[in-house]
């Protein structure tokens, strides 16, 4: 699909929708580039982080990490493994991403929580295609750009835990996600990976508990492959 | 932070990124692997959702968080439109921080 297909499949809902994420990760980027700042990382830095690694939580860990005065190969062990998660994402989304390689070594790039989330909710196809890359591409301009922002107003920039953009982003992720858990075995799964991931958290470094969660495919159980929403003869009446 | 260091990130970020994505495009994947690997995000995505709601520094994140999350799911559940659910999430949070609950 080319890039003007890609624009013309835009739903508008989609459009809509995605803009709304991609404004809640603006925020969460200005706070990046103030905290960035504070913590003493020189501007072009900030900004490099922000546009090569494009991944926010493992970009707030080296920040801190720098700002405690840690070392060098703990901010970097610590920020790989807290995307470590990306590679399980690129495997299950490789084929929503493109065909062609090119396609894929750019999409690669906004292969992030939230495009993944977003395109999963959509429907198999042109349109999860299309509303990966919307929402992908979208919230790389807006997280670079609230970033910068941040960096460029730096002490100005109040808390903003007040705006309680901390609880929109699990929010948007849950509801993004109950299409995908509608069958019975992905519930049973993503269950067990919550409460793998929540007792974990105590014990393990960030980024671990949620791959711990993978764990919740032990009860995932066998599976009917081709229809996942067939319903057992015994169900289906005389 | 150094540059090296950086760039070591930015490029171990990318090979995680790629790697699923080019192994998917090269290998064919059997019907019964590709349900692992979906159920496998959903667990992922599940797990992230639940923790980044609970949880601040490997403790409890305080009520005003979950709270907003646990409205937000609500309503996204009862099919409220899902600008209304980033929304609605923000501003119970919100609310509550405003009220003194932490």
């Amino acid at each position: 699909m080319d890039m003007r297909s890609l624009y013309r499949t835009i739903d508008r809902d989609d459009l809509r929708d995605a803009l709304a994420l991609a404004a809640a990760l603006a925020i969460v980027g200005v706070s990046f580039g103030a905290l960035s700042g504070a913590a003493g990382v020189p501007m072009p830095m900030t900004l490099a982080l922000s546009l090569l690694v494009f991944a926010g939580g493992s970009q707030f860990l080296v920040v801190a990490v720098v700002a405690a005065g840690g070392s060098p190969v703990t901010a970097l062990v610590g920020g790989l493994l807290l995307n470590a998660r990306l590679l399980p994402y690129g495997l299950a989304m490789g084929g929503v991403v493109g065909d062609r390689l090119p396609a894929r070594l750019l999409g690669a790039h906004i292969l992030i929580d939230e495009s993944v989330a977003f395109a999963r909710a959509r429907a198999e196809g042109d349109r999860r295609r299309t509303a990966f890359w919307l929402s992908g591409s979208l919230a790389f301009v807006f997280w670079n750009c609230g970033a910068a922002l941040g960096m460029v107003a730096g002490a100005a920039v109040p808390d903003l835990d007040v705006l309680g953009v901390d609880a929109a982003f699990p929010a948007a992720l849950m509801a993004l996600l109950l299409p995908s858990l509608r069958g019975a075995d992905a519930r049973r799964v993503g269950l067990g990976a919550a409460a793998l991931a929540l007792l974990a958290t105590p014990w393990l470094p960030a980024g671990l508990p949620v791959l711990v969660g993978l764990a919740g495919l032990i009860v995932a159980g066998p599976g009917g492959v081709a229809t996942p929403d067939a319903r057992p003869p015994a169900e289906a009446g005389p | 932070m150094s540059w090296p260091t950086l760039l070591a990130l930015a490029a171990g970020t990318y090979l995680l990124r790629i790697t699923g994505v080019l192994l998917r495009g090269r290998v064919a994947v059997p019907a019964r692997v590709q349900r692992y690997l979906d159920l496998g995000a959903t667990a992922l995505l599940v797990a992230l959702a639940a923790t980044a709601a609970l949880t601040q520094d490997g403790g409890f994140a305080g009520w005003a968080r979950p709270a907003g999350v646990a409205i937000g799911v609500l309503a996204a559940w009862r099919r409220v439109p899902f600008v209304a659910v980033v929304v609605l999430a923000a501003a119970t949070t919100a609310g509550l921080r405003w009220a003194g609950v932490p």
